[in-house]
């Protein structure tokens, strides 16, 4: 039986869809927020390697969980492997109310201008289905600038000159430097370099009615202990609560869109906590489930307008799927320069975002969070025993003296690349499941070269006795920082959604997260995605007309 | 903080050796003994190999660690999808053992166990087993598993009194303020 209409439905309680759900509820629109798992708690994992988000290979305490769900991935030409979420291989993000910004390392970088333009800065390329983004930074600053001061960052803008131009500065002053970035700070001024302090999504004084960081060990993968991390399951998702018109529903599982024969999608299709399938009719439907769950729910909402799934008449729902080419240098030195003070990344070089003479894009590059002991196990240079006593030798003597600097460089995104949905492989509630396949572009490899190697110069410069790099292969494989399956664009031949996120063809249905990134930028994405949430929003208030939505 | 005063193995058996002289429970009967999962045969192999993998040095391995107990108690939990490689696994790790060396895994001399490992690491192990699977990926499985076993959390049956936690000089849990084990 259908639920009482609202005005809205936003699927998923990330970082897109937290930010609409409580843009819209605030000016006064009735929403409903679906969303797949359930509140995170400290106590779901406490500070447990092997249940956490990043080698959670037990159990993904924050979810999603092995019983119910599966995925897809490539392994090897035209051979498919099914991966369970516990498995590196799925790439999940948290299933829990603030999902990937409730487990992430809270790095809050604005992407560039030239982000946002990277066809028209560098001329198209071979083989990629290289775009310019409809919207400039200038569009998306407002939007940056409130996601910092409803949500949280710490930071100062004043440190390098290639720090995008900005109204109004961060509303935390910066998390002090650790241990390696007291040393890894000169040595990036006598290579040139501008170091920063990263800019955080958490805590350095007390805000928003939560403490400041402890600086523990564990951040990156886990829930805030002192609530000091900031993300939508603390932030906007409490103020849609409290306007009183947003019902959040907790282990609701999106099935499809239902989308009428005028064109207009009508309700969401979900199965709830007990299993039972529920209808939830809206007048808007705004999409935020990841790059690689969006595609899927809107690839499985097939429709007698739509047979190949809701906004997908050109084939375009799922491909140029990106993430980013991670890249870099791990150091060991001969003293023990490991800091217990978390979460571990402090410093960062935002140089060779485009600042590498005949390079296009880049990445920024950053000290390594902490790895903790296990994940540790797996942090070797090359060549050297997995086991035996020199294994436990090499683990004693240098868990102190390693330091990891990487970035994640911007990806020149493919066609090829492409979330689907598998023919056969279905998950508990019976829906299709994500199916990756295709390969990077070449040209992603040449800049995570040059990024490695502006790295391992670093930790070099720094006193490293010993450097090595790492270089992603050419698979394409499923991250957190997942994007651009729904490019918005301004012809809908070749992009999903129009400027605001809309879908072409369908008026009521939104694209509010990664999804939408024509580009993803040489930064970690999560900001510019809480940014756009707040981009889509202003398009829907502002076009909203009392009881529908004016196309 | 736990004192190591009271060793694992002899409190498994002390609760043991009571629970069989009671002996008034049904399930107890049927129950295998004191593993979840493993054999007693394969439980010795199992211990014989993990401590391979991590030995005893100056500080505690493997064995030590509970180990074994850890990859029993996944077995039967999330673990549950690796009980065929396992039970397959380690028959393999026997035949393997036998071929070269005429013997048992765990009776072989140290270095002739670490010799069967590194065939089977290099995928070259011979026998019936593995003509259906691979030396490599079950090796590497249960390279994986003592590493997590090892350095995971105590709460999931390995890294028995924080022992990997000790050696790395890490408090564990973290208070901050406090240093409560000696630096490494």
């Amino acid at each position: 039986m259908p639920e009482r209409k609202v005005n809205a439905v936003v699927v998923g309680a990330g970082a897109g869809g937290g930010v609409v759900a409580k843009e819209l509820s605030a000016a006064g629109l009735t929403v409903v927020l679906l969303e797949r798992g359930g509140w995170p708690h400290f106590s779901d994992l406490y500070h447990d390697e092997l249940t956490s988000q990043v080698y959670g290979t037990l159990r993904q305490a924050l979810g999603p969980d092995d019983e119910r769900n599966r995925r897809v991935v490539p392994e090897g030409d035209g051979v498919w492997r099914t991966v369970v979420p516990t498995e590196g291989a799925y790439g999940n993000i948290a299933a829990c109310v603030g999902s990937g910004t409730a487990a992430y390392g809270a790095i809050a970088w604005r992407f560039m201008p030239q982000d946002f333009r990277l066809k028209s800065t560098y001329g198209p390329l071979e083989g990629s289905t290289l775009e310019d983004w409809p919207i400039s930074y200038d569009d998306l600053e407002p939007c940056y600038e409130k996601a910092e001061w409803e949500i949280g960052v710490a930071g100062d803008h004043t440190e390098s000159p290639f720090f995008p131009p900005r109204r109004k500065p961060y509303p935390m002053p910066p998390h002090p430097y650790n241990k390696p970035a007291i040393f890894l700070e000169p040595a990036a001024r006598k290579l040139g370099y501008h170091p920063v302090h990263i800019p955080m999504l958490r805590n350095s004084v007390r805000y928003g009615g939560r403490p400041a960081c402890i600086h523990c060990r564990a951040c990156t993968g886990f829930i805030c202990e002192v609530n000091a991390k900031n993300g939508t399951h603390n932030t906007v998702i409490p103020a849609a609560i409290a306007t009183g018109n947003c019902e959040v529903r907790i282990h609701s599982m999106a099935a499809d869109v239902i989308i009428d024969d005028r064109g207009r999608a009508q309700a969401v299709r979900y199965f709830d906590a007990d299993g039972r399938e529920r209808v939830q009719p809206a007048d808007i439907i705004v999409v935020s489930c990841s790059a690689t769950e969006s595609a899927r729910l809107l690839l499985n909402s097939r429709s007698r307008l739509f047979p190949q799934g809701a906004g997908n008449r050109h084939d375009l729902v799922g491909r140029n799927f990106q993430d980013h080419a991670y890249a870099g240098a791990t150091g060991m030195f001969s003293e023990d320069i490991y800091d217990d003070a978390g979460p571990g990344a402090t410093i960062a070089v935002i140089d060779f975002n485009h600042g590498m003479p005949g390079i296009r894009g880049g990445g920024a590059l950053t000290n390594q969070f902490i790895t903790l002991p296990y994940g540790f196990t797996k942090k070797r240079p090359p060549g050297e025993p997995s086991w035996g006593s020199s294994h436990k030798e090499f683990q004693r003597r240098n868990f102190r003296r390693l330091l990891g600097i990487h970035g994640p460089v911007q990806e020149m995104p493919v066609a090829g690349a492409r979330v689907d949905v598998d023919p056969t492989v279905k998950d508990y509630w019976g829906l299709p499941v994500i199916r990756v396949s295709g390969t990077r572009h070449p040209y992603d490899l040449e800049v995570a070269r040059q990024i490695a190697s502006k790295a391992e110069a670093w930790l070099k410069e720094a006193g490293a006795t010993r450097t090595w790099t790492s270089i992603p292969g050419m698979g394409r494989g499923l991250s957190s920082h997942q994007a651009g399956t729904c490019r918005m664009g301004n012809d809908p031949a070749t992009s999903v959604t129009n400027r605001y996120g809309q879908v072409h063809d369908i008026d009521n249905l939104f694209v509010a997260d990664g999804s939408l990134h024509v580009t993803n930028g040489g930064f970690n994405p999560a900001l510019t995605v809480m940014a756009l949430g707040y981009w889509v929003s202003n398009y829907i208030k502002k076009e909203w007309r009392g009881t529908s939505f004016r196309s | 903080m736990r004192k190591a005063r009271y060793p694992r193995r002899k409190f498994i058996r002390d609760v043991a050796a009571v629970a069989g002289g009671l002996s008034v429970l049904p399930a107890c009967n049927k129950s295998r003994g004191r593993w979840r999962f493993f054999t007693e045969e394969e439980a010795n192999t199992v211990y014989a190999i993990c401590e391979q993998i991590i030995p005893t040095d100056q500080d505690p391995g493997a064995a030590y660690a509970g180990v074994p107990n850890f990859i029993d108690k996944q077995l039967v939990g999330p673990y549950k999808r690796f009980q065929q490689a396992y039970r397959k696994g380690l028959a393999g790790v026997q035949e393997t053992s036998l071929a070269q060396f005429g013997a048992r895994f765990e009776s072989l001399k140290w270095d002739q166990q670490t010799e069967v490992l590194k065939i089977l690491e290099a995928g070259k192990a011979r026998g019936r087993t593995w003509e259906t699977g691979s030396p490599k990926v079950f090796f590497e499985l249960i390279r994986d598993h003592t590493m997590q076993g090892f350095y995971g959390s105590p709460r999931h049956g390995g890294n028995w009194d924080y022992v990997s936690y000790r050696m790395l000089g890490l408090d564990y849990p973290q208070v901050i303020g406090q240093n409560r084990y000696k630096k490494a």
